[in-house]
């Protein structure tokens, strides 16, 4: 469940779960979040939340609503934003438990209805009563882990050494680079977090590497490696 | 009529770096022009055997269909009745045996005729294409995630980080009636067609699909494994499965008195 703390210079003055569809701010007192204090206006702002996700929409207040310091109508929360109103903040954290990630990422199916219910209530998912998952799953997984940073990565080069090109450098920066000429003869080097490879694409002759020709698999390239393409020969190396 | 030689088709499928077995099932059969797709749900193997009784179901019936008459009804009637009879045996299985209770499957299909293409799906699971240099999806998710972003409240880019990426809205074999969304389009030769599981597009920006499709267009095979590199290299969090599809050429269907002759006498 994901949920409010309400801070004053710095003070922690309350928390509150993100429990129903429409959380409502303002300073009048039937609103889930009252902040009384002349600088919020009565009705000042709503969070609709569905299932995982929470959204902030300013209801046209006097004084508006920053997140992050950036003035919002409408904004999707992410975890630890900050909401300020006046001299309020309300800082957002979605739930962090680390409980049934991959489960949570299973696709499963949301029957029509099943988006108007608050986040609390289980959506009327069939995994819930067929699969050996909790509702939890549904509700308390945390949002998608970031992809796993690509580690620093050298940039690889290719020198042309023969040819009518020969001493131009191309600087392999792109997943995919292909070389050659189509219909005649085509390779992709194609850069991966292991490092890179060059595979054979078309064309009745195959890539020469180091004075060997290679077979339809993709080969991994070492710095100074020699290819051979369509009679041109290259050199790739690690940029320094 | 046979379209072996109009159609270059391919596929790849592979478990992914984190999940211990395939939930995706891909069929195709290029001399019908049948491309099918699937992205299976349910606990133990329950989505492995939704997803391979829908590709299953669906080619072995258009097969039988096609046999009986191959000229009989419009594409979107002969593919939304192969889909019909694919449901209610999931949904049979699903009801009768326990250990299968609520399993379902997205779906992806695609029949080519008559130098056009007609498109089947229901969920997530996404057909593309490529024309020339102009790269773009044609089907459009039946998943929380696209109600959200067709009513503005989020944008496509806030998409790629929701949460709930994972809610699709229709799904075949959980209730007895289905409704797949089906479209015609037409084909052009030298046209590239993917479809492919969430797996694929949840890991792989488009931009970076697209540049493999236009880079390694000349090599279907290569292609499609490929793209399944590139998923499990961005983490491989879902099966992933893709199907290529080629246009070679032309494969306008016969016309006119001489041609009905000769198609009966066959």
């Amino acid at each position: 469940m994901a949920k409010l703390i309400l801070s004053l210079d710095g003070l922690v003055l309350k928390e509150y779960e993100l429990t129903k569809e429409r959380t409502t701010i303002g300073r009048k007192p039937h609103n889930d979040v009252q902040i009384d204090n002349l600088a919020v206006s009565g009705e000042h702002a709503v969070i609709v939340t569905i299932l995982n996700d929470s959204f902030l929409e300013d209801l046209g207040s006097t004084n508006g609503t920053l997140v992050n310091g950036q003035p919002v109508k409408k904004h999707f929360l992410q975890n630890n934003d900050v909401v300020e109103l006046g001299k309020y903040k309300l800082k957002y954290l979605s739930e962090q438990g680390g409980q049934a990630k991959m489960d949570f990422e299973k696709t499963m199916v949301l029957r029509p209805g099943a988006a108007q219910a608050a986040a609390p209530a289980t959506p009327r998912s069939f995994a819930d009563t067929a699969i050996n998952q909790t509702p939890a799953a549904l509700h308390g997984g945390e949002p998608p882990a970031p992809r796993p940073a690509a580690p620093a990565q050298r940039i690889g080069m290719l020198q042309i050494l023969t040819g009518g090109n020969a001493g131009k450098e191309l600087e392999l920066t792109k997943p995919l680079t292909t070389m050659g000429k189509p219909g005649v003869q085509v390779a992709v080097i194609t850069r991966r977090p292991q490092g890179y490879f060059i595979t054979h694409v078309e064309g009745a002759q195959f890539p020469i590497l180091n004075g060997k020709t290679l077979d339809a698999q993709a080969h991994a390239l070492n710095d100074h490696d020699i290819v051979e393409l369509a009679g041109v020969k290259m050199e790739f190396f690690f940029k320094a | 009529m046979n379209l072996d030689l109009a159609l270059e088709m391919v596929s790849a499928t592979d478990a992914g770096m984190v999940r211990s077995h395939n939930e995706d099932s891909v069929a195709f059969d290029a001399s019908m022009g049948l491309a099918v797709l699937a992205d299976g749900m349910g606990g133990y193997n329950a989505g492995e055997v939704a997803s391979g009784m829908a590709t299953a179901v669906i080619v072995a019936e258009m097969r039988n269909a096609l046999a009986r008459n191959p000229h009989a009804a419009a594409a979107q009637t002969l593919l939304r009745e192969q889909i019909v009879k694919a449901n209610t045996s999931i949904y049979q299985a699903s009801h009768s045996q326990p250990q299968y209770s609520g399993m379902g499957t997205t779906l992806v299909a695609a029949l080519f005729h008559d130098n056009k293409v007609t498109v089947a799906h229901i969920g997530d699971s996404r057909m593309y294409r490529m024309r020339g240099q102009n790269f773009g999806q044609v089907t459009k998710d039946h998943s929380l995630l696209q109600e959200q972003i067709d009513s503005g409240l989020i944008t496509p880019e806030q998409a790629r980080v929701s949460a709930n990426k994972n809610l699709v809205t229709r799904a075949l074999g959980i209730d007895p009636e289905v409704e797949p969304e089906i479209h015609d389009y037409d084909t052009q030769s030298g046209d590239l067609y993917l479809l492919c599981s969430d797996g694929l597009c949840d890991m792989v920006s488009d931009e970076d699909i697209g540049m493999a499709l236009q880079t390694l267009a000349a090599n279907l095979k290569l292609c499609a494994d490929q793209l399944v590199q590139m998923a499990n290299d961005n983490g491989g969090r879902d099966n992933v499965s893709v199907m290529l599809v080629k246009i070679r050429r032309d494969y306008a269907a016969p016309r006119g008195f001489l041609a009905k002759f000769f198609n009966w006498l066959k």
